[in-house]
């Protein structure tokens, strides 16, 4: 299933203002449609590894990095890198629900509008395959003009889903979509990564190691800014190279 | 009983004094309108409430009085300040919170907030030995030559450009309200979670779209409330216009004539108030005023709450 390398990082460093080495010689290599997981206790540099593939640690001055980030082969941390670009190609979703000021219909036509695309036409069939997509339909089919607001939390979680998808993009990055919400508002999300993935290919920070062991692929052990393990899913938790890992799947620490 | 518990003395004599201090405010708004109210009823019986709101004549010598070209006065000058600043204040709002980098937004912060402090009387002289002079050398011939010969809107520049009148006002005006409208705007803004910015940003959408397609949406209603307070504010102002009005009971359609606010009348016109019923009419006038300015500040904090309650969640 999962098919060639989709994004590659060789020899990462990342510093936040201050000069804080928050990343460390970071290399993995992750594979087009598969769902990769980043795992760590909290501070590890799981979300700061996460935000530097679409280049999100830019909308702060001062922040640095250095080595490389190859996306199909192309450095995105080169300096001509079209950043508007990246990100409609790399999509993310956050820790808690962003839906933007606006209806429905609007939060998922709001990418799509910057896109160029404006016909209603074209707008309300994209619209209700990202919300299928995001097995959101059958819950708003009748209300696409309420206000975002309205939808409960995993509603909404899965409306910026949605959201993220319908512009097309090649690699969703979440940063633990899960953890402000409900087990069955979670387990609707866990569901659809399965049918995403062959699309698209994920990259998963997450705080909780069964939904890491459940969904990926792959999954990368991190703690102070370094990788400390990285393979597949199955093989870290059944047979962690690095006692750290071990201690750290097993609850020891964390 | 709620207050003090009666456990500790002290404690009593604590929570008596905080609520002695509270209700003496309940108190001076109700003496308030209590004077205003038993000063003007003489001209209240005499000229009626219909009446004296839609008269135009302001006459002392035949005892005839209405409060509209007052109204009027006061309605458009706070109208054309608004008008003129809150493009600037909500650019400031923008400037500092999404666009200045962090080394200049501490300074401008800090210069909104001089701005505030300017005691308003100081405004006032300025703009009669420095602004009022540019208005009606430069500015005012300039606005006169461009719009004076359109139809409709050329009725708002005829007329000699003396630089003592409703356009020199409005400028003063909007440049002291300035400070308050953006300074709420800012705060508006930055309520805006940078997380919802973030996934704007994370679809694609450039810096310019994201103010424009989060952020004012998001924080619309804060700004709309620091309008209106700005607005109360202007509708009150005395001082800084009080010297570049001209103080003209007319009703007039060019910005280059002379005019009389509320408050301008109010501060002019008590000193000469000689008959009973002339003062009684100023009191009337304040009233008016008053009524005004509450409902407008009740306004504001009407939509001010209904902003916290939309995002607070």
């Amino acid at each position: 299933m999962a098919g060639g390398t989709e994004i590659e990082v060789k020899g990462l460093d990342f510093y936040y203002a201050g000069n804080v080495h928050a990343l460390k010689k970071i290399n993995l290599t992750v594979l087009r449609n598969s769902v990769t997981a980043l795992i760590g206790p909290s501070g590890c540099g799981k979300t700061t590894l996460l935000r530097c593939f679409n280049r999100m640690h830019d909308l702060y001055p001062k922040n640095r990095y250095e080595g490389e980030i190859l996306f199909q082969g192309d450095n995105i941390l080169s300096a001509g890198t079209d950043l508007i670009n990246l990100r409609s190609r790399i999509g993310m979703v956050f820790q808690k629900p962003t839906p933007f000021p606006m209806s429905i219909f609007d939060n998922i036509a709001y990418g799509l509008k910057l896109k160029g695309i404006k016909k209603r036409t074209d707008l309300s069939e994209r619209i209700e395959k990202a919300l299928r997509h995001a097995a959101l339909w059958d819950e708003v089919r009748d209300k696409l003009n309420a206000s975002a607001y309205d939808l409960s939390g995993g509603q909404q979680q899965r409306l910026v889903i949605a959201r993220a998808l319908a512009v097309n993009p090649e690699v969703l990055l979440f940063d633990e979509p899960t953890s402000a919400l409900d087990p069955i508002s979670t387990a609707k999300i866990e569901d659809l990564f399965e049918g995403l993935k062959r699309d698209i290919t994920i990259i998963i920070v997450t705080h909780n190691m069964q939904q890491a062991a459940r969904i990926s692929d792959s999954t990368g052990f991190l703690m102070l800014g370094e990788l400390i393990e990285f393979g597949h899913t199955d093989r870290i938790f059944t047979a962690p190279a690095e006692k750290l890992t071990e201690d750290y799947i097993t609850g020891r620490f964390g | 009983m709620a207050i003090g518990s009666g456990k500790n003395p002290l404690d009593l004599v604590f929570s008596s004094l905080t609520a002695i201090a509270s209700f003496s405010v309940i108190f001076f708004i109700l003496g308030i309108l209590y004077v205003l109210i038993s000063e003007s009823l003489p001209a209240i019986e005499r000229f009626g409430v219909i009446k004296f709101l839609t008269s135009t004549d302001w006459d002392p010598v035949k005892e005839s009085f209405g409060a509209l070209t007052n109204i009027y006065g006061t309605i458009l000058t706070t109208f054309l300040s608004l008008l003129i600043a809150i493009p600037v204040a909500v650019g400031i709002a923008i400037f500092v919170t999404e666009i200045a980098p962090d080394f200049l937004k501490g300074p401008i912060g800090i210069a909104i907030e001089l701005l505030a402090a300017i005691p308003s009387i100081i405004y006032g002289m300025w703009g009669l030995f420095t602004l009022s002079p540019i208005m009606s050398s430069h500015i005012e011939p300039l606005l006169k030559r461009i719009f004076g010969p359109i139809p409709l809107v050329g009725l708002l520049f005829q007329g000699t450009p003396m630089g003592i009148d409703i356009l020199t006002a409005s400028v003063i005006l909007s440049i002291m309200i300035i400070p308050f409208t953006a300074s709420i705007s800012r705060d508006s803004f930055n309520l805006t979670p940078s997380v919802v910015k973030e996934s704007a940003y994370a679809i694609g959408a450039t810096k310019w779209e994201v103010i424009k397609n989060i952020v004012i949406p998001y924080s619309k209603l804060g700004v709309f409330g620091g309008i209106v307070l700005s607005l109360g504010r202007a509708l009150g102002e005395t001082m800084a216009i009080a010297f570049v009005l001209g103080n003209n009971h007319r009703i007039t359609t060019s910005l280059f004539d002379a005019a009389a606010t509320i408050t301008v009348t109010l501060a002019n016109e008590f000193a000469e108030a000689d008959k009973d019923i002339y003062l009684s009419a100023l009191f009337y006038l304040a009233m008016v005023l008053f009524i005004m300015s509450f409902v407008t500040l009740a306004l504001a904090k009407y939509f001010l709450l209904k902003a916290e309650r939309k995002y607070s969640r």
